[in-house]
């Protein structure tokens, strides 16, 4: 079905999130929607699928002004969206998560649907379980579990808003099989994202977006730095590699065991040098996110000691540990990182620690506007947590955290988040390297690891592997570990690096 | 006491389940479209004695049901009127609600204290109701309790095994997900608050016309069920089958309370009256323990075997809620 949008837009409050976009899709295509945080992306998106309404312009589907009021009004007409976190229900099974919304009588027949069901499953290579919980699939399940409900309801324009965001690398393979035979059999694929390499390696053509404009578009092949260029209206560079590594150790694992009722991770041995980063890879649940809680205090430890900067904290909770110049920056920023609903000025008044019964406001709010303008915080002192981009909001974190640590915890620090900020986080991690601070990490994203590890360790279901010198790692190699594949026979010897 | 006797017992504690029956089934219903119909208590005193009172001014006793339904459906439309159009917290509005019933129930009630008025007839039902024990237990009862029984099923099936109750769960559960697939969540939400109330409203004629006949404001001892009824809508995990069985567990504790009386001579008849409250409410505690923290520690602490068998059985236990119950839903 060939698509157009003429001159969509729509205000929210002060703020353009589209503001006069036109776009033209051919059928059989895979069309690139790029952008970074808060360009407008998902808003266009959003109206194209009827879940908003602009404010202004035409939908055009087939060269026929279409006005869609709904979602169920944009699939009737064979539009249909994959919303970042699939729009499904966790505690509903596979199959009834496929029959909700479908039109027929009072019973559904199951039969004939389950046959529908595994006759498509089948056509894309995806296994699906049909009885089993949809809170027990992975992000990339539920995404294939969708994109066969949007095909089984006549869907011919389809739109991913950032599928990529959190599954694996197997499961993106399969995702963008699936949608070149979505192409290949005519249908519209839109293909929202952030991320240069996916637009690059998928999309036919891609349009760039920032700050509510269509600000370009562009054919295979496509020049990187051009894209950059559009999507920021300014060239950014990556920096380069600048081991930081000092030669004393800040914190010494030995013989470490972690459990909980599904893992079991044994006997890490490791020392982290000041000024390191270790990168910890692995798939979602093999073990690096429960590791890193213990390294931070936040999980009980079956065996074994940590040491941090030569005294044991084994066993001791994470307010000693945060004494001791440990932090954490989880990755549910909003959830468990800052406090929804209070203010810039209010997180830094109570991360200061300050004495006192009285607040000193004043205090505060210059210490915010110091903070936001020395970590580039785009919000006032006045804003809310909430109401910053992700960001933002790790920006703030960022901000929050003392001045002289001895390690760093992070969870999916970039997660989510647009080239810039990926960049200019790390930079300010690096500072922190440099002033002696040692970083672990835990990310999905192999190319970070691998970009900015000293050293990296592999996880997968509980096994470690030693520390792995990342400037010798390939993305290959590393893959292949994390998918289980090369390890020796055991890994228990403990380190050899 | 003898086996018969045992049995009319047993026969008699379907009977007075029937109306905590469908405050817990009419609860279930609300709660499964995400919304919390915290007024139970009011609505079963005001339905028992508006039903009590249009049975006596009538004559009728189906015109009695019929007002204590539409009570229900009443009550239940002001908790959806606040909570979805108004976006008002459903706790604080259910609970004012649940008060102000109750009083208005006793000062609108005083007329009709200690008047006579009619009740249900038993009506055994023609050849089951012979059958040995079976028979007694469920067959020999009254149109009320029949209905008990059948609502349990039907709202089972239609939670369960039909299109729209799919989409029922599906308003409860993540409202954003279903808007996309076609549904007008919050007229849904309308419809089932205001049926979930009808059902429930149909508690306090059942009530005022059978297990309880009568009006005596205060002194008709009906405080308090709309609360046990709540806390048997979490026990009951919000599937009706479950909940007929905490309905039935409770109506057995009390029976139990009353039968043990003569041989426990030094414990108060007021503790053995109460007792099924707290007892319903630890059961409640019980069921959700694989909640706490301190458990899952516990558990991971547990050699493999005793573990999984452990896990298996909290699993089988846990309920959890519809993810979106008390939410108010907008779309964009």
């Amino acid at each position: 079905m060939n698509v157009e949008l003429k001159d969509i837009q729509k205000t929210f409050g002060m703020v353009h999130a589209n503001g006069g976009i036109s776009l033209k899709i051919p059928a059989g295509t895979i069309q690139g929607i790029l952008g970074e945080n808060g360009a407008g992306k998902s808003t266009l998106m959003k109206i194209l699928s009827g879940f908003i309404r602009p404010d202004q312009g035409e939908i055009l589907l087939d060269g026929h002004t279409v006005s869609i009021h709904s979602p169920a009004d944009a699939i009737r007409l064979g539009v249909g969206m994959l919303h970042q976190d699939p729009l499904d229900f966790p505690p509903l099974r596979v199959i009834e998560n496929f029959i909700l919304g479908s039109a027929g009588g009072l019973l559904p027949d199951q039969g004939a649907v389950l046959r529908d069901f595994k006759k498509l499953a089948g056509q894309f290579g995806f296994s699906l379980d049909p009885e089993a919980y949809v809170d027990s699939l992975t992000v990339g399940e539920r995404q294939q579990l969708e994109i066969l409900r949007l095909i089984w309801l006549g869907a011919s324009v389809m739109i991913f808003d950032e599928p990529t965001t959190g599954i694996s690398t197997a499961q993106k393979m399969k995702l963008f099989a699936a949608l070149c035979l979505l192409a290949e059999q005519g249908k519209t694929v839109l293909f929202v994202s952030h991320k240069l390499d996916d637009v690059e390696g998928l999309c036919s053509r891609v349009a760039v977006l920032r700050q509510g404009y269509l600000v370009g578009e562009a054919k295979q092949p496509y020049s990187t730095k051009k894209l950059v260029e559009m999507m920021f209206g300014k060239t950014i560079s990556v920096g380069g590699r600048k081991p930081c590594r000092a030669d004393k150790v800040t914190v010494n694992l030995s013989k470490l065991r972690v459990e909980d009722y599904r893992l079991k991770v044994r006997d890490v041995n490791l020392d982290v040098h000041c000024g390191e980063v270790i990168g910890l890879a692995g798939m979602e649940g093999s073990g690096q996110g429960l590791f890193l809680r213990a390294v931070g205090g936040m999980t009980h430890t079956v065996g074994g000691k940590i040491l941090i900067d030569g005294r044991d904290l084994t066993g001791r909770s994470y307010q000693t540990f945060k004494k001791h110049g440990v932090a954490f920056l989880p990755a549910a920023r909003l959830e468990e990182g800052l406090v929804p609903g209070l203010t810039l000025t209010e997180h830094f008044i109570l991360a200061e620690e300050a004495k006192g019964f009285f607040i000193n406001w004043d205090k505060g709010r210059l210490l915010a506007q110091e903070r936001i303008k020395e970590f580039d915080v785009r919000g006032i002192p006045a804003n809310t947590v909430e109401s910053l981009s992700g960001g933002n909001q790790q920006r703030a974190l960022l901000a929050l955290l003392r001045d002289s640590l001895n390690l760093l915890l992070l969870e999916h620090p970039t997660r989510g988040l647009d080239i810039e900020s990926v960049i200019y986080i790390w930079n300010k991690l690096k500072e922190r390297c440099q002033k002696g601070t040692a970083i672990l990490f835990v990310s999905s994203d192999l190319e970070e690891i691998l970009q900015y590890s000293d050293q990296v360790l592999v996880f997968f279901s509980g096994k470690v592997t030693p520390p792995l010198d990342a400037s010798t790692l390939t993305t290959e190699k590393l893959g292949e570990l994390i998918g289980g594949k090369g390890w020796p026979e055991s890994t228990d010897e403990g380190k050899l690096a | 006491m003898n086996s018969s006797s045992v049995l009319l017992g047993l026969a008699g504690v379907l009977y007075g389940a029937a109306p905590i029956m469908f405050a817990v089934i009419g609860e279930t219903i609300t709660e499964r479209a995400g919304i919390i119909n915290l007024s139970m208590n009011g609505t079963i005193l005001l339905s028992a004695m508006g039903g009590f009172a249009v049975a006596v001014g009538t004559g009728s006793i189906v015109m009695g049901f019929l007002a204590g339904a539409l009570i229900g459906a009443l009550v239940a439309l002001v908790v959806a009127f606040s909570s979805i159009t108004l976006k008002q917290s459903q706790v604080a509005v259910g609970f004012v609600l649940a008060l102000l019933c109750r009083d208005l129930s006793y000062f609108l009630g005083h007329a009709y204290i200690s008047k006579a008025g009619p009740r249900l007839i038993t009506i055994p039902l023609p050849a089951l109701s012979g059958i040995p024990i079976l028979g007694t237990l469920f067959f020999k009862q009254d149109v009320m309790t029949y209905l008990s029984f059948v609502i349990i099923f039907l709202v089972w099936f239609w939670i369960f095994r039909t299109r729209p109750g799919l989409m029922l769960r599906g308003i409860g559960e993540r409202p954003a997900a279903a808007f996309v697939r076609g549904a007008n969540v919050n007229r849904l939400r309308y419809l089932y608050t205001i049926i979930g109330g009808a059902v429930a409203g149909l508690a306090g004629p059942t009530f005022s016309l059978s297990v309880k006949a009568g009006w005596a404001g205060p002194l008709s001892g009906l405080d308090g069920y709309g609360w046990i009824a709540l806390s048997i809508t979490i026990f009951g995990g919000w599937n009706p089958f479950r909940a007929a069985l905490g309905v039935y567990l409770f109506s057995f504790l009390q029976w139990l309370g009353l039968v043990l009386q003569p041989f426990l001579p030094s414990i108060p008849t007021q503790v053995l009256q109460v007792a099924p409250f707290p007892l319903m409410i630890l059961t409640l505690l019980l069921v959700n323990i694989s909640d706490a923290e301190w458990v899952t520690r516990m558990l991971a602490a547990m050699p493999e075997r005793p573990r999984r068998w452990m896990m298996k059985l909290l699993r089988t236990l846990r309920a959890s809620p519809p993810a979106s119950l008390g939410v108010p839903f907008e779309s964009e």
